[in-house]
C-alpha cells in the first residue's frame, strides 16, 4: 500500500478535481467564467504534477499497472483534456451546464487512464466503459439540437454493439487460454483457431473505437452532430487512448500470433487510409472533414503499430503527442469561428486570411502537421511511423502509404487555398479572441512547430522503456 | 567555414522579415539578408578552392556533425564538395536577384519576403546536408512556399497550377522517401548519412528497387519526362520571382538529387538503368523544344525550354561519363541563371506591356533597350552561343556523350545536338517578334529598367559571362567531384 498514492496519482488527481466540481455544482451563484479559469488552473496543475513520480508497480494483483512509459502517455492525454479547456473556453463559458460537461468529460479521461494502465482483460472492460459511457453523453450535450442527438444515438449503439463483440472476444479467450490477465495470456497462445477468432473479436472491439475502416461509420456522423469541444475529446483523447491500449494488446498480450495480426494491419491500414482520404476529398462540412482525415490518420498509426518493436511504440506515443497539437488546434480555430459566426462549411473559410490572419495561420500550420509536411511537427511524426513502418521491408505498402501522404495533401490543400486564396465578397468577420483561447492556440501552433525539431522530446519518449 | 551559417542566415532574415513594421523595412530586411547570401557563397567559393587544393581528393569539405534524433541515427551532417558550392553560388545569385526584381510587390509583402526566404533556406540547406534524412527535410520544406507564391501572388489558372506543382512534388518526394527508406535499412547500423552509404556496398537488388525510386523522385523536381507537366503550368502561373526560383533553385535540387544521392549511393544500377534515362532524357530535350515552337506566351516559352534544358542535365547524368557529369553540373548553373534571367527580363516586360503574348509585342527595342539587350543576351545563351554559359555547358555533355563509342549513345547525343536547331528557331522567332519591328502605339511611352531591374539583370548577367568567358573556374570547382563519383562507377564497370 506504501505505493498506493504514487502509482495511482493521476487517477487520484483527476478524481479530486471531479469531487470538487460536483461540489461545486450543489452550490449556488459560481460564475462560469471564474470556475472554468479554475478549472484551467487544476488541468494544468494536474499536467504538471503527470510528469513526477512515476514509478513502475503493480496494484490489486495485475488489475493496475503503470510505468514511466504508461504516464507519459496519460500526461499526453492531460494535455489534450487541458489544451481543450482552453480552446473551448468561448463555448464553455456560454453554457450553462459547464460543470457537467467537465464532470463527463473528466470521468471519461479517469476511465482511459485506467484503460492504459489495466492489466487484466475484465478491468480492461470495465475501464473502457467508463470511457465510453460519458462521451456519448457529452455528445448530446446540446440537448435542443437533433442532430446532436442523432450523434449521440449513433454512438451509444455501436459503443454498444463493439463492446459486445469485445466481451464475447473476452470470455472466448478465457475458455481458450484459461486466464484473463495480460501477463499470463501470451504463454497460453498457440495461434489454435479459437485463439485466431478470439484475436478477430478484440480486434474488431478496437477497431470500432478507433475508426479503422471498415467499422468508421458512425465516426462522421457523431463528429458532425457532437458540440465541438466533444469532438476535439474524441478525436484525439479518445482516439489516442485506444491506440496506446491497442499496442499493449498487441505487443504484450498477442505477441505470439504477430504474423496474423501483421497482415491484418497491413490490410486494415490500407483500406483506412483509401477510404479516410477519398471521403475527405469531398466533404463540405469542416467537421465531417476533420473527421474523415483522423480516420486516414489512424491508418498511419497503424503503419506505425505494424513495425512490432519498441521503436514502433515511441514512433505512435511520438506521433499522437503531435496529433494533440496538430489536431487540437484544427479543431480549436474551427470552433472560434462556428462559435461566433455559426459558420462549418470549408467555403465559408474563403479569404479568412484577409479579416483573421492569426487565425489562419494557425490552421495553416495545423493542416500542413497533419499533411505531414516540414517544419512542422507531423513531418517528423509521419517520417517516423513510415521508418518503423519499413522495416519489415515490406516497400509495396510503404510506397502506398508514402503515396497516400500526397492524397491527403491534396485535401488539406483544399481549406488552406480557401483560406489564403480565394476571395470572398462576405468573409468571416474579425473575430475577437477569447485570452484563454488565444493561449490554447499560441500553444498547439508552438506545439506543432517545435516538438518536431526539438529532437530530445523524441528521446525522452525512446529512453522510457 | 561553418556551413551552419547557410542555414542561420536565411532563418535569422525571415526572422527580421517577419518582424519589420512595413514594407520598406521588409525589402530592406530581404535585400540585406540576400546581400549577406552572395558574400557568404562567394567567402565559401574561395575558402573552399583554397581548402580543396591544399587537401586534394577529399570526399567532403567543412564536416559538421551535430546530434539530431540519435535514436535513429540520424544527424544534422553538414558538409560541401565541389558540385554543392557550385549550386549554393547559383543559389546566392538567383536569391538577390529574385529579391531585386520583386521590388514593386505590394500585396501582403511581407508574407511574400517570408516565404522567398524560407524556399532559399530550404535550397541552402538540401545543397550542405550529408545526412539523407536533412536532405529530404529541406526538399519537402520547400515545396509548401511555393505552392502559396504561386496560389496567392499567381497569375491566370493558378490555383490549378499551384495544386499541380505541389501534389507532383510531394508525389516525387514520396518515392525518393521510399527509396531512402530502402537504403536505411540496408546499412549495418541503420544510417541515412551519405558518407556512410556511399561506403558500404549496397546489396544489387536493393538498387534495382531503390535507384529508380529515387532517380524518378528527384527527377519530378527536374521535370523528367513524363513527369515534367508541373513545369510549364507551375511556371507561367507563378509571380516572376517565383518562377525565378522554381526555374533557377528548384529544379536544381532534383539534378543534385539524381546525381548526388542516386548516381553516387547505387552505381551498379545507374549503369544498369542508364539506357532508359538517356532514353527518358532524349525525349524530354526534343519533346521540349518542338513543343516550345508551338507556344505563343514568354512565359510558356521558356518554361517548356526548361524542359528541354533540364533534359539535359539527365542526359549528362546518364552518359556515366566524367565529362558528360561535369557538363552536367555545368548545365544546371548554366541553366539556372539564365532561366532565371529570362523569367527576369519576361516580367520586367509585363509589368510595362501587360502582356506576355509575343504577338501582340513589337518593337519594345526602341522604347526599352536596357531590357531588350539583356532579352538577347539571355536568349542566344539559351540557344548556345559562345562566350556564353549554355554553349560551355551543353558543349561538354556533348564532348562526354561522345565518348561513348557504340551507336545508341551516339544517336542519344546526335538528337540532342539537333535540339539546338529548334532552339535557335523558336528562341530567335521570339526575340524578333518582340523586340524588332513596329511598335504599337499603346507601347510609345513605356520606360526602360529601373534600378532595381538593372540589378538583378546585372548580377545573373555577371554570372553568365563569368562562366561562358572563363569556364575553367567552374569546371576545375566541380571536376574533383564528379571524378570521385565517376571512380565509383568505374570499379563497377
Amino acid at each position: 500500500m506504501d505505493n498506493f498514492f504514487t502509482l495511482l496519482k493521476s487517477e487520484l488527481l483527476i478524481t479530486i478535481i471531479i469531487f470538487y466540481l460536483l461540489f461545486i455544482k450543489i452550490g449556488k451563484g459560481v460564475r462560469n467564467d471564474g470556475l472554468l479559469t479554475m478549472v484551467q488552473i487544476l488541468l494544468l496543475i494536474n499536467l504538471i504534477a503527470g510528469f513526477f513520480f512515476n514509478q513502475e508497480g503493480h496494484l490489486n494483483g495485475d488489475m493496475f499497472y503503470t510505468n514511466p512509459l504508461i504516464a507519459f502517455q496519460k500526461s499526453i492525454l492531460n494535455l489534450g483534456v487541458y489544451l481543450i479547456s482552453l480552446l473551448f473556453a468561448g463555448w464553455f463559458r456560454r453554457h450553462e451546464h459547464m460543470p457537467e460537461f467537465f464532470i463527463l468529460m473528466l470521468s471519461a479521461l479517469l476511465g482511459m487512464f485506467l484503460m492504459i494502465s489495466s492489466g487484466n482483460l475484465l478491468m480492461f472492460y470495465l475501464a473502457l466503459e467508463l470511457a465510453t459511457i460519458p462521451v456519448a453523453a457529452m455528445v448530446n450535450f446540446d440537448l435542443e439540437k437533433k442532430i446532436s442527438s442523432e450523434g449521440a444515438m449513433k454512438m451509444i449503439l455501436s459503443s454498444a454493439f463493439s463492446s459486445g463483440i469485445l466481451l464475447f472476444g473476452i470470455s472466448l479467450m478465457y475458455g481458450a487460454t484459461g486466464t484473463i490477465s495480460f501477463a499470463e495470456i501470451p504463454a497460453m497462445l498457440d495461434g489454435s483457431p479459437l485463439q485466431i477468432l478470439v484475436l478477430v473479436f478484440l480486434f474488431t472491439g478496437f477497431a470500432f473505437k478507433l475508426s479503422i475502416v471498415p467499422f468508421h461509420l458512425w465516426t462522421a456522423d457523431v463528429y458532425e452532430g457532437a458540440p465541438m469541444a466533444a469532438t476535439a475529446f474524441l478525436s484525439v483523447v479518445s482516439k489516442g487512448s485506444i491506440a496506446f491500449i491497442f499496442i499493449t494488446a498487441l505487443y504484450k498480450v498477442f505477441q505470439p500470433m504477430h504474423g496474423v495480426w501483421y497482415n491484418m494491419l497491413i490490410l486494415l491500414s490500407v483500406a483506412t487510409m483509401v477510404i479516410g482520404n477519398l471521403f475527405a476529398l469531398r466533404q463540405q462540412n469542416i467537421k465531417r472533414f476533420l473527421a474523415f482525415s483522423s480516420i486516414a490518420q489512424v491508418g498511419f498509426i497503424l503503419v506505425g503499430i505494424s513495425s512490432n518493436s519498441s521503436q514502433g511504440i515511441s514512433a505512435v506515443v511520438y506521433f499522437i503527442l503531435i496529433y494533440v497539437f496538430s489536431n487540437l488546434a484544427a479543431f480549436g480555430v474551427a470552433a472560434v469561428i462556428s462559435s461566433q459566426s455559426g459558420k462549418e462549411k470549408i467555403d465559408d473559410y474563403k479569404g479568412l486570411y484577409k479579416t483573421n490572419p492569426f487565425l489562419s495561420w494557425i490552421l495553416a500550420l495545423a493542416l500542413f502537421s497533419l499533411a505531414g509536411i516540414p517544419p512542422t511537427a507531423g513531418f517528423f511524426g509521419k517520417l517516423f511511423l513510415i521508418t518503423a513502418g519499413a522495416a519489415k521491408a515490406n516497400y509495396g505498402f510503404i510506397t502506398f502509404v508514402a503515396l497516400n501522404m500526397m492524397v491527403s495533401l491534396y485535401y488539406y490543400l483544399i481549406v488552406v487555398r480557401a483560406v489564403f486564396m480565394d476571395k470572398n465578397d462576405l468573409p468571416v468577420e474579425k473575430i475577437n479572441i477569447h485570452p484563454a483561447t488565444k493561449l490554447g492556440l499560441i500553444i498547439c501552433g508552438s506545439g506543432v512547430l517545435l516538438v518536431g525539431l526539438m529532437s530530445w522530446i523524441y528521446d525522452y519518449i525512446q529512453n522510457l522503456f | 567555414m561553418n556551413l551552419i551559417y547557410l542555414i542561420l542566415l536565411p532563418l535569422l532574415t525571415a526572422v527580421l522579415v517577419l518582424l519589420a513594421r512595413n514594407a520598406m523595412q521588409v525589402k530592406l530586411m530581404a535585400l540585406i539578408g540576400s546581400a549577406a547570401q552572395i558574400v557568404l557563397a562567394v567567402y565559401l567559393y574561395f575558402v573552399y578552392t583554397a581548402e580543396a587544393a591544399l587537401s586534394k581528393g577529399n570526399q567532403v569539405y567543412f564536416e559538421k556533425q551535430y546530434e539530431w534524433f540519435p535514436s535513429w541515427h540520424i544527424s544534422f551532417h553538414l558538409g560541401v564538395d565541389g558540385i554543392s558550392v557550385a549550386m549554393i553560388l547559383l543559389t546566392a545569385f538567383v536569391v538577390i536577384a529574385g529579391v531585386l526584381v520583386s521590388w514593386n510587390v505590394e500585396k501582403m509583402t511581407k508574407e511574400f519576403y517570408f516565404l522567398l526566404v524560407l524556399l532559399s533556406l530550404g535550397a541552402y540547406g538540401f545543397f550542405i546536408s550529408l545526412d539523407l534524412f536533412i536532405l529530404f527535410f529541406f526538399l519537402e520544406i520547400a515545396v509548401i512556399p511555393k505552392y502559396l507564391l504561386i496560389g496567392i501572388w499567381g497569375s491566370g489558372k493558378k490555383e490549378y497550377s499551384a495544386n499541380k506543382l505541389a501534389l507532383m512534388l510531394m508525389g516525387g518526394s514520396a518515392l525518393v522517401l521510399v527509396g531512402l527508406l530502402g537504403l536505411y535499412f540496408t546499412t549495418p547500423e541503420h544510417s541515412f548519412d551519405l558518407i556512410k552509404l556511399s561506403q558500404v556496398h549496397i546489396p544489387i537488388d536493393v538498387q534495382r528497387i531503390c535507384f529508380p525510386l529515387l532517380f524518378v523522385g528527384f527527377g519530378v523536381f527536374t521535370a523528367i519526362f513524363p513527369f515534367h507537366t508541373w513545369v510549364p503550368d507551375g511556371h507561367s502561373s507563378a509571380p516572376t520571382a517565383g518562377s525565378m526560383f522554381l526555374a533557377g533553385i528548384s529544379m536544381k535540387l532534383g539534378g543534385y538529387g539524381c546525381l548526388r544521392v542516386a548516381t553516387y549511393i547505387m552505381p551498379d544500377a545507374a549503369l544498369e538503368y542508364s539506357t532508359i534515362i538517356i532514353i527518358l532524357s532524349s525525349i524530354a530535350i526534343l519533346y521540349g523544344a518542338f513543343t516550345t515552337m508551338m507556344q505563343k506566351d514568354l512565359k510558356y516559352i521558356n518554361a517548356y525550354s526548361s524542359v528541354s534544358h533540364c533534359g539535359f542535365v539527365l542526359l549528362g547524368i546518364g552518359m556515366l561519363t566524367k565529362t558528360a557529369m561535369t557538363g552536367a553540373v555545368m548545365q544546371m548553373v548554366s541553366h539556372g541563371l539564365m532561366t532565371a534571367l529570362f523569367f527576369a527580363v519576361i516580367g520586367m516586360i509585363y509589368e510595362r506591356t501587360h502582356t506576355r503574348q509575343v504577338k501582340e509585342m513589337g518593337g519594345l527595342l526602341k522604347v526599352m533597350p536596357f531590357i531588350t539587350t539583356v532579352l538577347f543576351i539571355v536568349g542566344l545563351c539559351s540557344l548556345g552561343l559562345p562566350g556564353l554559359s549554355g554553349f560551355v555547358a551543353e558543349m561538354t555533355i556533348f564532348m562526354g556523350s561522345w565518348e561513348h563509342p557504340d551507336m545508341f549513345h551516339r544517336i542519344a547525343t546526335i538528337i540532342a545536338c539537333m535540339s539546338i536547331v529548334v532552339t535557335a528557331v523558336y528562341i530567335l522567332r521570339a526575340i524578333g517578334q518582340t523586340a524588332m519591328g513596329p511598335i504599337k502605339d499603346e507601347f510609345k511611352n513605356l520606360g526602360d529598367a529601373k534600378w532595381n531591374e538593372k540589378a538583378a539583370a546585372v548580377i545573373l548577367l555577371i554570372g553568365i559571362l563569368a562562366i561562358g568567358i572563363a569556364p575553367t573556374w567552374l569546371n576545375e570547382l566541380i571536376k574533383p567531384a564528379t571524378e570521385i563519383i565517376m571512380h565509383k562507377i568505374s570499379i563497377v564497370k
